[in-house]
């Protein structure tokens, strides 16, 4: 491996001044004892790990030198759910959920993956296969017994949120509509990650309908796993492989320029973040071309919106005569992008829309770690504090503001579902509200307005 | 006044002085040993920690080589927590000479120094932070050695085999009758420096291992013994940068070893002739040289985090006298085979091998020995030969007992790097934590501090490495003050039977075998007891430095030596924290400690340009 120096990731400990503002804002330690807290994972425990070596693997095996009879000194930052509220927070600029993210993927090396992390891990695999039968496959895993068993057998939480198979996955109604698709010189590459592909096809739609209406050519090319499941659950040669298919993949289209979008903030933040950095890509080239070539959907559009590109004719969403209160969480990885909260810019573009910014640090689900049996509870007492000011939202309402709450947004797949699991309501992304604020979606039945 | 009486006494707690003891006391003399500082306080506990494999001095010191590579073995077995099995490596960098590397592989073979030459690019693999344009690396036993520990756990073996040690006595006099040509020194005077107490102490032999200070104390003997003192300044990454120990392959000199000691890497040294023992300025050109030395080895380097930068001083000696004396002085002493040289004009010529001075040939005084030179490594052999000698002079033949006699402690076996984190992940004792960036718990501290000579916290810091972290006490000073406080002020009962030094640095030995402890110690003698027990002066309601304030202040002032030479970047950055927490907060200079002094406080601040200490 090229470049390991003595400023790369690992070593960004050394900014740490012991201060302890992480600790106070980590929602995972606020409400369990399994986990000591980010300072004391990460910069402080780094210090006693096989500290210097940056991870890498060749043929040859982990590069870490193996530590005595192979051990891992600590087992409780598995306990960290990877949010990142400590690197948000951290005034000199540690790394500290990455640096736990590496712990984690020396834990795997040294004592194995379990079958329940592999599996997670797999999600687009897991989707694929659910998608040859959907129907099947929703029946199996939602029903009480196929809960129970996949609780006994794999440790997946029982009640924990998981989705269901869409009867149509985003490329089949891509082929069904081809027809329909805007042509255009103006062209952008829409990555949708797994979840839409497979569960939620909709947002999919949506975004294209957004990026149609705009203008601009939606190019959906062949990818593939970003890697976070994997890179989250310690899985790291995998996790590089599917990398640097994307890489590959995408190649062209960002050599020609062309912006590479994304709705699912986990899966840009990948792309633009955690693979160079965790897995020591920075200086592949494809890697950084592909980095500095990723938005958020709503970064591009406000991107729009400030060149005033965006079409004017967005209008109130209905709700029977109500004004319609729509509670907002900016997921933890979306604020992990350090760019604000587009969402919101572009939202309060909708007129009559009520928009309620929820402060609230984590819905606690964390990508995968909500799913795991054992920190099932610990993901619901963090989403605790953003469960409860949906419900404030509900209840109580401002004089000048009466009107009920219908959906949640939240940019983030997986911290939908946590909302809808936690508040009963349902959820949608920002990208659903907007289309359906250009008539282009209807927002209740989730599907374009033209019922294709 | 009170007194003592015993075979015999010796002068200094470094590894040397507790060696000697650990050494007299297996072979059945009653022994005494006084240290004026705590224990380790001189060059001991100022030394980069590394056990030499001898391959550093193959081509330059053949004598101290092999005494290193001898002792290295040795040391595996008796002292084997002590160490960490790192390995080193030798890289030969761009800019070493060309024909070092063969000689040197040569002469290690020659010696009888393991040394095996692996391709670069292996060595880049286990160290990716190493200078990718080394040419060639050789692979020999050095390793890391906790000189702290490894002392006291001398010391405890001392005791268990019955000496008394007894740290803050300051050597005042020694007694000395007889005319010229028929002196004898027949005891000390030394002054309890926390009591202000003075103590007559009789003993039949005076071994002076006091390091640096060895000069001083033959003074007073009216001995003269020239030292050649070689100050070494070292720094402290703020983590490792590598976890085997870097040495460059070319003729031994400054910045060009690096050691992975405990939680931190560190960089040295300078050699630098001083005038005295104490008082050591650190310049900044030194602080430049080892960051740029340090950069040949990890690219890099100089512009990673800091944490403090410390200095030690070499007891080096070359015998000077003339030569049908010194013939002599080298009779039954393991310097038989040194040839007696000029006095160098640099420390960094002088010969690493030990000194072992017999001053009944060499100048004509009974009952007085000095050991003086050697490493670190070679401090079990310094022992042997300084109590041989005694044994000689004394009129007895007792074998050497320490090479084949482990400490108490090895059955943990080597040290490892995660240690301390798995311990307080097993035992769930995060919320113990007094000083996070070392792992120190609670029950840690109070062990140390009631069962260990403890007048200062930085004595604390010797025994459990509080402080010794990024922080540098920014965040345990205070709660470690508080905790002493409360000792203090709590009807606990009395603590009896002696603490297990072995596990004195194991977060969960409370949790694991303190009944184990306490059994293995009850054979030890109460005299023992009372010897620790009095000295815990930090906990200790009547002792006039066990005011929290002045702890406070002093440890403060101890850690701000270490950090002020090197303060730039991401330590000043974490500095201007704690100066934020002591000074606005705590009003920390503004304590009503004005008239009180610990025997420490005057060291503490004994000149601007910090001397530091270790790490």
């Amino acid at each position: 491996m090229q470049n390991a120096t003595v400023n790369s990731v690992g070593l960004s400990l050394n900014a740490c001044i012991k201060c302890n503002i992480c600790t106070s804002y980590c929602p995972v330690s606020a409400v369990t004892d399994s986990f000591p807290g980010p300072k004391y994972a990460a910069p402080q425990s780094e210090r006693f790990r096989d500290f210097g070596h940056p991870y890498y693997a060749d043929a040859a095996g982990p590069i870490s030198r193996p530590l005595a009879g192979g051990q891992m000194p600590d087992a409780s930052v598995d306990y960290c759910s990877g949010c990142r509220v400590c690197n948000e927070v951290c005034p000199t600029g540690v790394r500290i959920a990455e640096i736990n993210a590496r712990a984690r993927a020396r834990i795997v090396a040294a004592r194995g993956l379990s079958l329940r992390n592999r599996l997670l891990g797999r999600n687009e695999l897991l989707g694929r296969i659910g998608s040859i039968a959907p129907g099947l496959a929703n029946f199996v895993l939602h029903n009480p017994i196929g809960r129970r068993l996949a609780a006994a057998l794999f440790g997946v939480a029982e009640k924990a949120p998981l989705p269901r198979w869409h009867h149509e996955t985003l490329n089949r109604w891509l082929a069904r509509t081809r027809a329909q698709r805007l042509r255009s010189d103006r062209k952008v590459v829409y990555f949708h990650g797994c979840a839409t592909q497979y569960y939620e096809p909709y947002v999919g739609m949506a975004a294209i309908l957004v990026l149609e209406h705009l203008g601009y050519e939606a190019i959906v090319p062949p990818q593939n796993c970003c890697g976070l499941p994997m890179l989250s659950n310690g899985e790291f040669t995998a996790a590089e492989s599917h990398h640097r298919r994307n890489v590959a993949r995408l190649a062209q289209y960002v050599d020609a320029g062309h912006p590479i979008i994304g709705t699912s903030t986990s899966c840009t933040l990948t792309l633009k973040e955690e693979a160079p950095e965790l897995l020591d890509l920075e200086s592949d080239p494809g890697t950084h071309a592909l980095k500095l070539a990723t938005w958020d959907i709503f970064e591009w559009l406000r991107e729009r919106l400030d060149q005033d590109q965006l079409p004017s004719d967005l209008r109130p969403l209905d709700q029977s005569g109500q004004p319609f209160i729509l509670p907002y969480h900016a997921p933890c990885q979306l604020r992990a992008h350090r760019i604000g909260k587009p969402a919101l810019d572009l939202l309060a573009q909708i007129p009559g829309l009520d928009l309620r910014e929820s402060h609230a640090r984590c819905c606690g689900i964390a990508g995968t770690y909500g799913y795991k049996t054992e920190k099932y509870q610990i993901a619901m007492d963090v989403g605790a504090e953003l469960f409860d000011y949906v419900a404030s939202q509900t209840s109580k309402s401002e004089p000048d503001s009466e009107g009920s709450v219908s959906f949640t947004a939240c940019d983030s797949e997986t911290c939908r579902w946590q909302l809808e699991h936690g508040t009963g309501l349902p959820s949608r992304h920002p990208i659903e509200l907007l289309a359906a604020a250009y008539g282009l979606y209807d927002l209740q039945a989730r599907r374009p307005a033209d019922g294709s | 006044m009170k007194r003592m009486q015993t075979e015999i006494l010796v002068i200094g707690g470094g590894a040397t002085g507790t060696g000697v003891a650990w050494d007299a006391a297996l072979r059945g003399f009653r022994t005494l040993l006084v240290e004026k500082r705590d224990l380790t306080h001189g060059t001991t506990g100022r030394y980069h920690g590394l056990l030499h494999s001898g391959a550093r001095y193959v081509l330059k010191d053949a004598a101290s080589a092999a005494q290193c590579i001898s002792e290295n073995r040795i040391l595996r077995r008796t002292h084997t927590h002590c160490i960490e099995d790192t390995s080193g490596f030798f890289v030969v960098t761009p800019e070493d000479e060309d024909d070092y590397p063969d000689r040197f592989a040569a002469a290690c073979r020659r010696l009888d120094v393991p040394c095996t030459e692996i391709p670069a690019s292996s060595a880049l693999r286990r160290e990716p932070l190493l200078n990718p344009r080394i040419s060639r690396v050789f692979e020999l036993p050095d390793a890391a050695a906790d000189s702290f520990l490894a002392t006291h756990a001398t010391a405890q073996a001392a005791r268990q085999a019955g000496a008394t040690l007894l740290p803050y006595h300051e050597l005042t006099r020694l007694h000395l009758s007889g005319g010229d040509g028929n002196r004898t020194i027949s005891g000390a005077t030394v002054l309890d420096t926390v009591s202000g107490e003075e103590l007559h102490i009789d003993a039949d032999l005076v071994i002076n291992a006091a390091g640096a200070w060895s000069g001083q104390v033959a003074a007073l003997a009216g001995v003269e013994v020239k030292m050649i003192l070689g100050k070494g300044v070292m720094l402290a990454t703020n983590a490792r940068l590598t976890n085997t120990v870097i040495n460059r392959c070319k003729m031994p000199g400054d910045g060009d070893i690096l050691v992975p000691i405990h939680t931190v890497s560190v960089i040295g040294t300078t050699d630098e002739k001083v005038a005295g023992p104490e008082d050591l300025p650190i310049e900044q050109w030194e602080i430049d040289l080892m960051l740029t030395e340090g950069d040949e080895l990890v690219p890099g380097l100089s512009r990673s985090r800091i944490l403090r930068a410390w200095a030690g001083v070499r007891p080096l000696y070359q015998e000077t006298q003339p030569p049908a004396e010194s013939n002599q002085s080298k009779e039954g002493s393991h310097s038989n085979d040194q040839p007696v040289q000029e006095m160098p004009q640099d420390s960094r010529d002088a010969t690493r091998a030990l000194a072992l001075l017999n001053h009944r040939q060499r100048d004509g005084v009974r009952g007085f020995i000095t050991i003086t030179g050697g490493k670190w490594t070679t401090f079990r052999l310094m022992a042997e030969s300084a109590v041989d000698a005694a044994c000689e002079q004394l009129g007895v033949s007792r074998p050497c007992r320490t090479a084949a006699t482990a400490v108490p402690g090895v059955d943990q076996g080597h040290y490892w790097l995660g240690h301390r984190l798995s311990e307080v992940e097993d035992e769930q004792l995060q919320s113990e934590l007094v000083c996070e960036c070392e792992l120190v718990t609670r029950s840690m501290l109070e062990s140390a501090a009631q069962r260990n000579p403890t007048v200062t916290l930085d004595d604390l810091r010797r025994d459990v490495r509080l402080g010794m972290g990024p922080c540098q006490g920014g965040f345990c000073t205070y709660r470690a003050v508080g905790i002493l406080h409360q000792l203090r002020t709590a009807k606990t009962s009395p603590v009896v039977g002696e603490w297990n030094v072995a596990h004195m640095q194991s977060p969960a030995h409370h949790h694991r075998d303190s009944s184990t402890a306490e059994a293995s110690d009850s054979a030890s003698n109460s005299a023992s007891a009372y010897d620790s027990l009095q000295r815990s002066a930090a906990v200790d309601p009547q002792a006039a430095v066990s005011q929290p304030n002045l702890l406070l202040r002093d440890f403060l002032q101890e850690r701000w030596k270490g950090v002020a030479p090197i303060l730039w970047g991401q330590q000043l950055r974490q500095e201007r924290l704690d100066e934020l927490i002591y000074l606005s907060i705590l009003n920390a200079d503004h304590l009503p400690v004005d008239d009180k002094e610990s025997p420490l406080s005057s060291f503490y601040r004994s000149d601007f340009s910090p001397s530091g200490s270790n790490q």
